[in-house]
């Protein structure tokens, strides 16, 4: 009996999730009037501005990673090692993110680095994209941090650090060379959530008016008919192959961890 | 028919049998331990007299009832676990009054024997702490409190001490046989430490690979293992390799020293080989009245272990342990040296191929 | 050492562990803190820089309370559809007897669908449930269902509900999963031995261990949905209003006419969502100290 009620739950919940997939695929295959074609494909694809958008976002979301493992790793290395009374502060500003939506993140920016405030990056475009791309570290902050510090988490970072300072490294390159490579799969998982998030994010590059992917789809999307659901596709391409290679990534290290 | 009878049972997973045509009877009162390494069976067994597992053949009668195809709620038996398994949500009280709670029993009726069993196991003041609040030797027996609350006519130990520290396990494993001994409550103890086994069964089963090797009381299974695994996994024990001189006269020679075993212990030609078995407490270190048979040996290791030392000797090509207790005049001997042991023919157990 | 030494206090060093983390404290400062800071100081400031409690009364007008209970009506009926769906799912998958193999890719989509929320969502739908859309023109020919005609209308708030669930369904898969593992085995062992049937089990022992974890789920749920802004930008627009959408109006343009009304907008939602998650945590403590 259960498991005529389980299969039931199970399969409705999966026509559920399959209906606007399937909606959004066949929609955008419907642009020439009485056959399939890609039509709608390729007028996205020939439209300048989605690839201005797209490499706009791409290059962003690159920054943010980058920035993000500089700032996330040192940190949570540090904080394992000689500060463990800074756990609780740490963890809790990297909930903060989930906690205060990104509107009021991004309207606070607005008010706070306008160009009469010290810091006035709402000034200029390179400033804006800073800014923008700080918005967007704030965002995976909590994904970031968690990935990384259950990666150091599996590794004894206290011996490991002695060992190499016995050996003589310094500091840096006790990260980039002992630590980095030992939580690199949790990095790389924290990286393609990372690109997920950004290519997707509409909210402050909206608001603060910079030409990224997010307010280019809602653009299409208030005046055409088909090629919005085409790009949904390849958005949802894009989020499932993030996630995908999260978990070949996580996959990969199990069979690495077995080999020792 | 036993109290607790266990008639052929068999247990197979898939292409896997587990439990090979297992069958005991168990009197009222009597505390049996099934005792094994990982794999054996024993849990499996315990677990289809709890009525998780269903037998693929065989029955299970409790009291001359058939219980093999009943549901476990409905059996009336109490059980314990390896990892406590307390309702984390409930207190003490409450956890060791569900079974009650469950069967209907009236608040007041309730906390009376709530409070009964938390005397019997001497925790009284517990009643309203949480499970997270508690150490494992204190969980474990707030856990027996609950098995035994509503009257079980078996209780069955699913390997309970296994998480425990060391002194707790020991003490606690005194407890649970006075309580038990107490209540004359039937009792099927499963384990794989054999010095728990031994030190509070009536009577011990060794299984292996899903049979039961042999049944028997402590002293029965130690002195007289009827197969070479019960011999060695219950105890420590020494095999020295014999050559056979006379079989019909019992005559077996090890390093040039003949052996007199009973008439017709051994069969076999002149030169067969034959494994003698000895305890470590059967071996004396040099020369001891009564025991006439004497052999050459080097001490390779010795542990003082306080009032008992263990040596470990090299003598007829193996090595051999024997126990001797601690005497201050007496210190233990250098390592490498040569020594003398002794042991008696009658000592010796004559294990199967 | 002489024994002067030993008497003398240790001489008081400087903390330079905490330097360790200051990159961090200070990103966490400047992009995080300080902005929310300036929204809630902002909230109780007048135009001149005083203190003032006008930009809270004002948000008491038809509109924007209006804009508060739908978003609020919007957070609630997604989160409690979303933990409802979601807990049948992943106990069908948990205990309902589906095979093994059935798990890793529903978490794996779990993943996947939690984060596609937005802009391209809102798409997806309108071409399912939209007035062409795939669901609705198989409805009309297969069945003669007229969807429209029927009241449901995609670009409404029950739209805004179904659309929604798309993401609350699968955070709620992908938390309780674990919290449904945590329920071990020998707890309904120990259960069925003292005598309790599967339906005792589940009321006496299961269904509270798990109610803080469903409880804090539901609080994450609502914040999730209270704070969501593309996804009803792109699909409900302007039309439908709900206090995210209001906010977003506000900034681009001070459509409110008093820029400090949008402080007060914004700082009613931070005390919002803010609670909601406080609860998800505080029940989430609780709950693992129990589970220890």
């Amino acid at each position: 009996m259960t498991r005529v009620f389980a299969w039931t739950a199970f399969l409705l919940g999966v026509l559920f999730f399959a209906l606007p997939l399937a909606g959004m695929t066949e929609f955008s295959l419907k642009m020439r009037r009485g056959e399939y074609s890609f039509d709608a494909y390729r007028r996205v694809f020939e439209d300048q501005r989605f690839w201005d958008t797209f490499s706009y976002s791409l290059i962003l979301a690159g920054a943010t990673i980058v920035f993000g493992v500089l700032l996330v790793v040192p940190t949570a290395y540090w904080v394992r090692l000689k500060l463990p009374q800074a756990r609780p502060v740490i963890e809790f500003i990297t909930l903060l993110p989930l906690v205060i939506p990104a509107i009021v993140i991004v309207f606070g920016y607005i008010r706070l680095y306008n160009t009469s405030s010290v810091l006035p990056l709402t000034g200029s475009a390179l400033g804006t994209d800073v800014l923008l791309t700080m918005g967007y570290a704030t965002l995976a902050l909590p994904y970031m941090y968690r990935a990384v510090d259950t990666g150091l988490r599996t590794i004894d970072v206290a011996t490991l650090t002695e060992a190499a300072q016995s050996l003589g490294a310094g500091w840096i390159t006790i990260l980039a060379r002992i630590i980095l490579p030992n939580v690199l799969v949790a990095v790389l998982s924290g990286a393609f959530l990372t690109l997920a998030i950004v290519i997707g994010e509409f909210t402050m590059a909206a608001l603060l008016n910079r030409p990224a992917f997010g307010p280019f789809m809602q653009l299409l999307g208030a005046n055409r008919a088909y090629e919005p659901p085409a790009l949904a596709v390849i958005a949802f391409a894009i989020t499932w192959g993030c996630m995908g290679l999260i978990q070949l990534v996580t996959r990969f290290s199990k069979h690495e961890r077995a080999k020792v | 028919m036993a109290f607790l009878d266990l008639s052929n049972l068999e247990k197979v997973f898939g292409t896997n049998r587990v439990v090979k045509d297992f069958s005991l009877g168990i009197d009222k009162g009597e505390f049996v331990s099934l005792l094994g390494p990982s794999g054996c069976g024993k849990t499996t067994v315990l677990r289809m007299i709890a009525g998780f597992e269903t037998p693929t053949s065989g029955s299970i009668h409790i009291d001359g009832q058939d219980v093999t195809a009943q549901r476990t709620n409905q059996r009336a038996i109490g059980m314990m676990f390896q990892a406590y398994a307390l309702f984390p949500n409930m207190t003490v009280a409450d956890n060791v009054g569900f079974g009650l709670r469950v069967k209907g029993i009236p608040k007041p009726d309730r906390d009376a024997r709530v409070t009964e069993m938390l005397q019997m196991i001497g925790l009284p003041d517990l009643a309203s702490r949480f499970p997270f609040q508690l150490s494992g030797g204190q969980q474990q027996r707030v856990a027996l409190a609950r098995a035994l609350a509503p009257q079980p006519r078996v209780l069955l130990l699913d390997e309970p001490l296994s998480a425990l520290d060391a002194k707790v396990r020991v003490s606690l494993r005194n407890e649970i046989r006075q309580i038990q001994r107490k209540l004359g409550i039937t009792t099927i103890f499963v384990t794989h430490d054999q010095e728990e086994a031994m030190s509070i069964s009536d009577r011990i089963v060794v299984m292996n690979g899903g049979i039961a090797e042999q049944a028997g009381a402590p002293f029965e299974i130690y002195n007289n293992p009827r197969t070479r695994f019960v011999a060695g996994f219950v105890g420590t024990l020494n095999v020295l390799t014999a050559t056979v001189e006379n079989a019909e006269q019992g005559l077996v020679s090890v390093e040039g020293q003949t052996v007199t075993l009973a008439t017709g212990a051994i069969t076999g030609r002149k030169g067969d080989r034959v494994a003698l078995a000895l305890r470590p407490e059967a071996i004396r270190l040099g020369r001891d009245h009564g025991r006439p048979i004497v052999l050459p040996a080097t001490i390779e290791e010795v542990h003082f272990l306080g009032s008992v030392i263990r040596v470990r000797v090299r003598v007829a090509g193996t090595v051999v342990a024997l126990d001797t207790f601690n005497r201050p005049d007496q210190p233990p001997p250098p390592l490498g040296s040569v020594a003398e042991i002794s042991f008696a023919a009658g000592d010796a157990i004559l294990l199967p191929d | 050492m002489s024994e002067a030494d030993l008497r003398r206090p240790p001489k008081w060093r400087l903390p330079t562990e905490w330097l360790g983390i200051l990159p961090f404290v200070a990103f966490a400062l400047l992009f995080l803190i300080l902005p929310t800071m300036k929204i809630v100081v902002g909230a109780f400031q007048s135009p001149e820089g005083g203190f003032t409690l006008q930009n809270m009364v004002d948000l008491n007008t038809e509109s924007i309370r209006s804009a508060y209970w739908t978003s609020i009506k919007l957070s609630l009926i997604t989160a409690l559809l979303g933990c409802a769906i979601g807990f049948a799912m992943a106990s069908a998958v948990v205990f309902g007897g589906l095979p093994k193999r059935v798990r890793s890719p529903l978490l794996t989509f779990s993943g996947v669908a939690s984060n596609f929320a937005g802009v391209p969502l809102a798409f997806a739908f309108i071409a399912t449930l939209g007035p062409a859309g795939l669901v609705t023109l198989w409805l009309k020919t297969e069945f003669g269902i007229n969807l429209r005609a029927m009241g449901f209308n995609l670009l409404s708030f029950w739209g805004l509900v179904v659309t929604y669930l798309f993401f609350q369904i699968p955070l709620m898969i992908l938390i309780i999963i674990p919290a449904l593992d945590g329920l071990k085995r020998e707890w309904r062992e120990a259960a069925e031995v003292l005598g309790a049937t599967g339906a005792q089990y589940w009321r006496m022992v299961a269904f509270p261990i798990l109610f803080p974890s469903l409880l804090g789920t539901f609080a994450l749920l609502f914040a999730n949905a209270f704070g969501a802004v593309a996804t009803a930008f792109a699909l409900t627009g302007p039309q439908l209003n709900i206090v995210p959408i209001k906010l977003f109006a506000q900034i681009r343009g001070d459509v409110l006419g008093n820029p400090n009304l949008g402080y007060a907008l914004a700082f009613g939602m931070i005390v919002i969502t803010g609670l909601a998650n406080v609860t998800y945590i505080v029940l989430r403590t609780r709950s693992e100290r129990w589970l220890k």
